[in-house]
């Protein structure tokens, strides 16, 4: 749908007609994809066995008490309404009390979402500063050995599961080798000695100048990190090699060589920016599958992020926070994805046609 | 390849190679022989052919190559490291563990059978109407599948099994209500490509049905793509279903899901390490032996999208 307004809107008008078109879209089908996050999550939130009146009253209520919530909470009027009142919350950022911790979700979500977002992004940076390089160096050396090791990685990667990959890492690199702490964040005599302010302890801990901590929280972060990165560098590595595969193949690319091009300047000058925009797609899918994914890591790492929130949330039917959690997650995934899709379609003049 | 060069060879290869098949079925059969020659000269799928047969084979075979039924607990024989009696060893409950990765592998195999046979369907269905009719039915179910193209898999999986309670039939429902999306995406684009075909005006000049075309003429060249994808998909299907047991929301302890041996095993991870890892390492080898064979798989069948 957006490609053909944009495609028609492309002949008569330069760029910027057309940048603002390719934005509406994406912006229109985010405004769609939302409104079908939530009425999935409200559904299931319906067909929940788990009463929500109780689950706000306790079972010890009175009748009365218990009709009152009832009717405040809506529960009486039709599907459709409840669903607009619920998607009303969520727009004012209200995803209601968590039972666990006896907390508003939303201030919940604020306090453990850093701690996610710390491991996604440090494991994202370290998948592409080694496996870009590594998939250039591979599809220029095909055939070659790093060429299979690329190969063998990426599917590796794809076929993993990452919670076992983690307790492998958690059984030779604490159990046997002892190099780096255990499961958590932080050791437990250093828990809430760093006032939060970022909620990202290396940075927290680095501004106020306690260097025992940072290091601390560093030895715990490297495992869950690299885990994670590898995952990412295993899935970058692998289409950077495809995507550069195929740009060497072309014209251009004889036509740079016959100019008398030297060999770097054919790959980093020539090849290398056009895969660059290609990867910026698969950066951002890369990124939101590690926020999606840290439901399993952080269960092996009791990394204290939005994905051990989530779990543990569930085992204790705490529904408001399940569904927060989903939500804030959902967000996040189409988002990041939405946005490199995005950049690419700015960034790539042939994507916008 | 070099016995096709060889003029009338005789017995089945010389049939199978015959230039001029004289029945459907022979030219079929020929078709498939060409597939399975082009298929075995590529060892990488080879290897995951060889990886999915096993699974098979173990799925099938598991009460003759177990010794126990993997779910009585032996407390005499509790945590014993790998040994010539115990392959892989025994976990808390004294029962060995090899015994129980072979009986997990129809687990494995029933979860992965039945996702499939919901949304391959599902999938088919959703995108040759789409292709077919066009307009305003097109831009309707296509917005609806985008918009489950853009969902986190796993976070909406788990926030499905929360709601419908754990087990594998839940996990199964849950797994395909997130898969099926793509697969109407790849039919679309297959009719889309088809849709203008002569065969397909001429079947319509002749008076068949919408349904009839649809079905006798579309889905059949969607097929190959479909199935491809499938075999790709199959590690992911493996991987969420190993999630949502290791989570404890599929398959319920005492059954021996793979994922959810990880989970009861993880307590003994630094003491007794091959209880929570054996099973991990089935996952990898059969995802891994499930990707190798798409691949291969997609050379065979759809040499369109073959990679470089």
């Amino acid at each position: 749908m957006t490609e053909q307004t944009s495609a028609a809107a492309s002949g008569a008008f330069p760029a910027a007609p057309r940048a603002l078109k390719a934005t509406a879209g994406a912006v229109l089908s985010l405004v769609l994809t939302f409104l079908g996050l939530t009425a999935i999550t409200f559904v299931i939130g319906r067909v929940m066995p788990a009463d929500p009146v109780l689950a706000v009253v306790g079972d010890r209520a009175s009748e009365e008490v218990y009709q009152r919530v009832f009717l405040e909470m809506g529960l009486d009027k039709p599907l459709y309404e409840q669903y607009l009142r619920y998607l009303g919350q969520i727009l004012t950022g209200d995803f209601g009390m968590s039972i666990m911790t006896t907390r508003p979700v939303t201030e919940d979500i604020l306090r453990f979402f850093p701690a996610t977002l710390e491991l996604a992004t440090l494991a994202t940076l370290a998948g592409c500063l080694l496996g870009i390089p590594m998939g250039v160096w591979a599809a220029v050396n095909q055939g070659r050995w790093i060429d299979h090791v690329v190969r063998v990685l990426g599917l590796a990667g794809y076929s993993v599961p990452v919670f076992w990959l983690g307790m492998v890492g958690l059984l030779v690199f604490y159990g046997n080798l002892g190099w780096v702490a255990g499961p958590g964040r932080i050791d437990i005599y250093y828990d809430g000695v760093v006032d939060s302010v970022t909620g990202v302890i290396l940075i927290d801990s680095a501004l106020q100048g306690e260097w025992d901590i940072f290091w601390n929280a560093v030895s715990h972060l490297v495992l869950p990190a690299s885990v994670l990165g590898l995952y990412a560098l295993a899935y970058i590595a692998r289409m950077t090699r495809s995507f550069m595969l195929d740009q060497l193949g072309q014209e251009y690319i004889l036509a740079a060589r016959i100019k008398g091009a030297s060999e770097f300047s054919v790959i980093w000058r020539h090849a290398f920016r056009n895969v660059l925009v290609q990867l910026i797609t698969i950066i951002g899918l890369t990124y939101a599958s590690l926020l999606e994914g840290s439901v399993l890591t952080e269960t092996v790492f009791a990394w204290p992020g939005i994905g051990q929130y989530i779990t543990t949330s569930l085992f204790n039917a705490d529904m408001n926070a399940v569904l927060g959690g989903t939500v804030v997650v959902g967000i996040c995934f189409v988002g990041i994805n939405m946005l490199s899709d995005l950049l690419y379609k700015l960034a790539d003049p042939r994507a916008r046609a | 390849m070099t016995m096709a060069t060889q003029p009338r060879a005789a017995g089945l290869r010389g049939w199978l190679m015959d230039p001029s098949p004289a029945s459907t079925w022979q030219a079929r059969a020929q078709r498939g022989y060409l597939g399975w020659v082009g298929f075995r000269s590529n060892p990488i799928a080879m290897a995951g052919f060889v990886i999915v047969a096993a699974l098979l084979l173990a799925a099938a075979f598991a009460p003759w190559i177990t010794a126990t039924d993997g779910l009585t607990p032996n407390l005499g024989a509790r945590l014993l490291p790998p040994s010539a009696e115990h392959w892989l060893g025994t976990d808390q409950l004294g029962r060995d563990i090899f015994d129980r990765i072979v009986w997990g592998s129809r687990i494995t195999l029933y979860i992965v059978i039945l996702v499939s046979i919901i949304v391959a369907p599902i999938g088919l269905a959703v995108g040759t109407i789409a292709g077919y009719a066009g307009g305003w039915v097109d831009a309707v179910l296509m917005r609806i599948v985008d918009i489950f193209l853009a969902f986190p898999r796993l976070i909406l999986a788990l926030a499905f099994v929360a709601a419908l309670g754990a087990g594998i039939e839940n996990a199964v429902l849950a797994i395909a209500l997130t898969t099926w999306s793509p697969y109407a995406r790849i039919a679309r684009a297959e009719v889309l490509t088809i849709r203008k075909s002569d065969f397909i005006v001429a079947a319509e000049a002749q008076g068949a049905s919408t349904f009839r075309i649809i079905r006798r003429h579309v889905v059949p060249l969607c097929l190959a793509s479909v199935i491809v994808r499938l075999t790709l998909d199959m590690a992911g299907i493996i991987l969420t279903a190993a999630g949502l047991g290791f989570l404890g929301l599929g398959a319920q302890p005492p059954l021996p899901e793979w994922g959810a041996m990880i989970s009861t095993g993880r307590q003994f991870l630094l003491d007794q390490w091959w209880v929570p890892t054996a099973p991990g390492a089935a996952i990898f080898l059969v995802s891994l032996g499930f990707c190798l064979l798409g691949d291969g798989l997609r050379d065979v069948l759809d040499p369109k999208s073959a990679s470089a």
